[in-house]
């Protein structure tokens, strides 16, 4: 009996926990959302952040997405040659591209390099008073450190997108032309005929979301960290950790909600 | 009338962090122009104290006055006004990694937009050179200043403003005698300079005494003696004469593990 109790307080104690980090977490985003249309801004920060979130990615984002381009190409053919429909590759690579793997894999890098920096960053201010110090110099702390990182995920992360989508069908373009001997226009003709606007449009708007998410989670735990080094370097990886994983499944929400019929 | 009224009044101030009471019935006036000393052991409660009359920490009860508006329950705009009148030096500087030295200064005029960008560069070169630092100074960054450089750059910063209430929490920890003396003498030229009150935290006795014109000792979250920082030594409190003659024997007793 008493196991059982035990097991039902602690059940009890953990949803309880659960609750009040999203609860947390909510109110947290939605302040940080409230000051982007709050004066001041800092063109500054943000331009700063928009920078090392977009334009310092690019490498990262854009060798991602030429490999896997070429691995699509390389794998659909293997696949498809049994059954003699190879055209469908250059179909197969631009919509893979463009409806997840850009904004999924873009997304991932980014998380890995620039939410971990934000976390890191934010909670050393944190432990070593300057978000404090931030303060008491007539500066809040969610308008000047927050605020500027979302808007620089939400809108970095998209043309980061355009890049890796653009990169990816250039690498299936080059695994099929120079290695499986496809026509360089037919491939072209293929991609242009598969792909639509809703395909890219729809991956803009994920990779808007994923900018969002990937700068919330920087913030949110860089922003509540404690307890020194060991409390900083436990916020950096929530925080990559809990943007990977709300990615994917917001990833899977928004693909259901537009792809699925 | 003005003359009577404190610049800083507290009253029955209390906060817990859990089951563990750090503020325990604080009542406290610091007169405008003076310049107040609390000293106390490391966990005693006097950062939380602070941190409470800058309003970064929410205490549980209690109120706290500057120039007769209560802090706690005044509006968000006018709790930032208060703040404004507050000038702070962080025990460990918290000076921001990311701006170079004269931006770090000039952070709060630049906030409120009092100057420009070109103007705070220039005009950091006078405050730094208020606190004993060469202009140049201004073009480093934190990482590239010894401590006690660091000290004085956070001084800068905390003056900048010319604010009319300058808190200290432990302005000399980790630095040499020699530079403590040189932090507190800047200190103490700063708030005659500016004719700010000031509150100081620290458990540096010669420190308390340089800086302090008045002063009070918090024990166990509750303000345990009060009186004229040139008394400090001999107090006739037997709680704060072992404190400040760093005895191991007497009424306080650490608590350690044996």
């Amino acid at each position: 009996m008493d196991m059982l109790l035990d097991l039902v307080a602690r059940l009890g104690r953990t949803t309880l926990g659960l609750i009040r980090a999203a609860g947390s977490l909510t109110l947290f985003a939605l302040s940080g959302l409230s000051h982007l249309v709050r004066p001041p801004f800092y063109g500054r920060v943000f331009l700063s952040t928009f920078l090392e979130t977009g334009f310092f990615s690019l490498p990262v984002v854009a060798l991602t997405a030429l490999f896997s381009g070429g691995v699509i190409a390389l794998q659909s053919y293997t696949g498809f040659a049994q059954y003699h429909v190879q055209s469908a590759i250059a179909g197969i690579v631009v919509l893979a591209v463009t409806r997840e793997l850009g904004p999924v894999l873009a997304g991932l890098m980014v998380a890995g390099r620039v939410g971990a920096a934000m976390a890191a960053e934010i909670g050393t201010m944190r432990v070593t008073d300057q978000v404090d110090a931030l303060t008491t110099l007539s500066t809040n702390p969610m308008k000047y450190l927050v605020a500027p990182r979302l808007l620089a995920g939400i809108i970095a992360l998209p043309l980061l997108v355009l890049v890796a989508d653009v990169l990816g069908v250039a690498g299936g373009f080059t695994v099929s032309v120079v290695k499986l001997g496809f026509s360089p226009h037919a491939y072209i003709t293929a991609t242009l005929n598969s792909v639509k606007v809703i395909d890219v449009t729809v991956g803009l708007v994920k990779a808007a979301l994923f900018g969002f998410l990937i700068a919330l989670m920087g913030c949110y735990y860089g922003y509540n960290s404690k307890g020194g080094a060991e409390g900083v370097g436990t916020a950096t990886t929530s925080a990559v950790v809990a943007a990977s994983i709300l990615l994917l499944a917001f990833d899977y929400l928004l693909t259901d909600l537009f792809f699925s019929q | 009338m003005t003359g009577t009224l404190p610049k800083i009044r507290i009253r029955d101030l209390h906060k817990s962090f859990g089951s563990k009471k750090v503020l325990d019935g604080i009542n406290l006036d610091v007169m405008p122009g003076t310049s107040f000393v609390i000293i106390g052991g490391s966990g005693s409660g006097k950062s939380v104290l602070l941190r409470c009359i800058l309003g970064l920490i929410i205490p549980d009860s209690g109120s706290i006055e500057i120039d007769g508006e209560d802090m706690l329950t005044a509006s968000p705009r006018r709790q930032d006004v208060l703040r404004g009148k507050i000038g702070m030096l962080f025990q460990n500087g918290a000076l921001f990694d990311s701006l170079p030295v004269w931006e770090n200064v000039t952070f709060g005029l630049l906030a409120l937009k009092r100057l420009t960008r070109k103007e705070g560069r220039s005009h950091a070169g006078s405050i730094l050179a208020q606190v004993g630092l060469d202009p140049s100074v201004g073009e480093l960054y934190p990482s590239e200043l010894s401590g006690g450089m660091q000290k004085r750059v956070g001084l800068a910063r905390a003056i900048a403003a010319q604010p009319d209430i300058l808190f200290f929490d432990e302005p000399t920890t980790g630095l040499d005698p020699i530079m403590g003396a040189v932090i507190d003498g800047l200190i103490v030229d700063c708030v005659k300079k500016l004719g700010s009150t000031a509150i100081a935290i620290t458990h540096d006795m010669a420190s308390a005494q340089r800086i302090g014109d008045d002063a009070a000792m918090l024990y166990k979250g509750q303000l345990i003696w009060k009186g004229p920082a040139s008394a400090l030594m001999d107090s006739g409190n037997a709680m704060v004469d072992q404190f400040t003659h760093g005895r191991r024997e007497g009424p306080i007793t650490m608590e350690l593990r044996r």
